[in-house]
């Protein structure tokens, strides 16, 4: 009994800390796919980034790992404001299939900048000190990284949650996912509106790539790699909600290091079976509006 | 149902009923792809085995044009039913049953019933979840080959394949002769199967779904089931077009179901010109064969070019090569 305890327990503990990696990445994109309707395959691309910037100011300017952090997401940001004014601005509103394969060309740039600039092995994160080794916690050792990685993962949702329900800026993207139309008539500047979230989502995938590199290793192909799983996320979630990619990321978290602990020979394909099964259930993912 | 002749008609209704019935007939460009493939035959001895490969994934880009070009079904998984068609062939070629053309139409078949069943189930959404789906179906069948490795051989590949010369006469060699005129043959077949899914009424009403749905729901055509038929059909050229590439290289890995599999082939469409038929045709020698080049320049800065040329298609130059040159026509007759 305490056996089957200590395993929940560790598989919780992983899964939960693996899903809000999962949450901070994916948010961003189904914000601007709620937003915008659109179609971003690259959003992952931003992740890499963030995690590159993290390892590689570490690694070789030797920066403290907050101020590595930072930097990574200011980059990202700036990095996603350029693109949005450049490309992504032409696409709004347009044919999916357009902004499908413009992201698309985006992954693939993606993949080949990486392998130039950093070449074709993946790298690793070397978390400060005080960040090593595990912490005890009710007579039990949790891996002190991991624990660091729920606490930020947890205060950062709450102050998302906080901010879409409190603030002017939440209030108006809420009023947009929900009719832009009407929003626009009441003199919201949707353009700019959507600049901000495109740039906020931006920099959340950054903080989580850079914060997640344990979970999901920054290589080169890691947007293509990765891609499923912020679909998963976003899809399981409902298009446009903020809840909904929670309760998703921690389905897949969960349930991904249970199977992968549980029964590693079959893999991920659990995880995929579930997606296809909630989703036969209800089309619209767990959350998603019904218009 | 109204006789659609041109008895009556006068002007320029009589034009365009004429434009409209003339429409499905064989035009003399459409010749242009054979007579070339046939003179690269003898043009380019020291290329068959790398024509072979473009003949095969032109089949597979056309597949992938009938479900994105003309009915509206972005996918990201197309690459399921290539590797399904690949791993029957590979398999049955690597336990003892070693005719091509059997394999090929096992091939088919599994492609067709993979696509039919993930069809059922896919086809019921739409934009970002269906791409997830799609995605999704891909990656399953991914993780099964992987996992699955007493068949399939796993993440080491399938080895050992043996195929035995077409009608017991013309060997699979090393040069590809073989391989070259074999999948030609059979682009050929699948070409005028796609072809005349396109000029079908069938083919109209599926681009009647692409253009507007719940018009078409509205005036009483079979929706959900068109889909699923036009997705069958072209998982089962996927299929057949995995299967040529696994005879003609004797090797399958897990990469025939890979997600990159799927975006490249979608880059090669766009390069074309999606929806067009022909794009495939133009789109996937000019990727391969300048992969072919560069990549042996240097194979890192490969997918950083391609991808912003895939950006700079779809913002600057719509539809892909044929796009342009269709518009460059356009100009000139309006002058």
């Amino acid at each position: 009994m305490s056996e089957f305890l200590s395993i929940a327990i560790s598989i919780l503990f992983h899964g939960l800390a693996m899903a809000m990696v999962l949450y901070l990445i994916s948010v961003g994109l189904s914000v601007t796919m709620g937003l915008m309707g659109f179609v971003n395959l690259a959003h992952g691309a931003f992740a890499m980034a963030g995690g590159y910037t993290l390892v590689i100011l570490m690694k070789q300017q030797n920066l403290p790992f907050g101020v590595a952090l930072i930097a990574a997401i200011v980059i990202c940001v700036i990095l996603s404001l350029i693109l949005e004014r450049l490309l992504y601005r032409r696409l709004y509103g347009g044919d999916e299939l357009d902004q499908v394969l413009m992201t698309m060309g985006l992954i693939f740039a993606s993949v080949g900048a990486a392998t130039y600039l950093f070449g074709p092995v993946s790298q690793s994160l070397e978390p400060p000190a005080v960040l090593r080794g595990q912490l005890n916690f009710l007579g039990r050792d949790f891996p002190t990284y991991r624990s660091f990685l729920i606490l930020c993962g947890a205060l950062l949702v709450t102050a998302l949650w906080l901010g879409l329900e409190r603030t002017r800026f939440g209030a108006q993207i809420r009023a947009s996912v929900d009719n832009l139309r009407m929003a626009q008539t009441l003199g919201i500047n949707t353009s700019r509106l959507f600049t901000a979230a495109f740039a906020l989502g931006s920099g959340l995938a950054a903080l989580g790539g850079g914060l997640g590199a344990d979970f999901l290793n920054v290589g080169p192909n890691y947007a293509l790699e990765y891609l499923v799983y912020f679909l998963i996320v976003v899809a399981v979630g409902g298009l446009g909600s903020i809840r909904g990619p929670f309760v998703a990321a921690l389905i897949v978290g969960v349930s991904d290091t249970a199977f992968k602990y549980l029964a590693p020979q079959y893999g991920a394909f659990f995880i995929y079976a579930i997606t296809m099964a909630i989703l036969l259930w209800r089309p619209r993912g767990l959350f998603g509006q019904s218009a | 149902m109204t006789d659609l002749s041109s008895r009556d008609l006068t002007g320029d209704r009589k034009a365009v009923v004429d434009a409209f019935a003339r429409r499905h007939r064989f035009k003399w460009y459409e010749a242009i792809p054979w007579i070339a493939a046939a003179a690269c035959y003898f043009l380019f001895e020291n290329y068959h085995a790398l024509g072979a490969q473009i003949f095969a994934t032109i089949l597979f880009a056309l597949s992938l044009d009938l479900l994105i070009g003309f009915a509206g079904i972005v996918t990201l998984g197309h690459a399921a039913f290539f590797g399904v068609g690949a791993y029957a062939a590979g398999v049955m070629a690597a336990n003892g049953w070693h005719e091509p053309f059997s394999e090929v139409l096992v091939a088919a078949v599994l492609a067709a019933g993979v696509g039919f069943a993930s069809g059922l189930i896919v086809l019921r959404t739409t934009g970002l979840t269906l791409l997830m789906q799609t995605l999704v179906v891909a990656a399953l069948l991914q993780e099964l080959a992987n996992k699955w490795s007493s068949v399939t051989g796993g993440s080491d590949g399938l080895l050992g394949m043996k195929i035995d010369p077409i009608f017991g006469l013309y060997r699979f060699d090393l040069f590809g002769d073989t391989a070259y005129v074999y999948c030609l043959a059979v682009l050929f077949v699948g070409w005028l199967l796609a072809r005349n899914i396109v000029y079908s009424s069938f083919g109209r009403s599926l681009t009647g779904i692409r253009e507007n749905t719940n018009r078409m729901h509205a005036i009483g055509a079979p929706v959900d089931r068109r889909k699923i038929v036009i997705y069958t059909i072209s998982a089962a050229l996927a299929g057949v077009s995995g299967a040529l590439i696994a005879q003609t290289t004797a090797l399958v890995g897990l990469n025939t179901l890979a997600l990159s599999k799927s975006g490249e082939l979608i880059i090669m469409l766009v390069i074309g010109g999606i929806g067009r038929l022909y794009g495939a045709f133009i789109g996937v020698p000019l990727y391969m064969i300048a992969q072919d080049r560069f990549s042996q320049i240097d194979p890192i800065y490969w997918y950083f070019w391609i991808g912003l040329f895939m950006i700079f298609v779809v913002v600057f130059a719509r539809g892909g090569v044929l796009g342009v040159f269709e518009r460059f026509l356009q100009r000139r007759r309006s002058r």
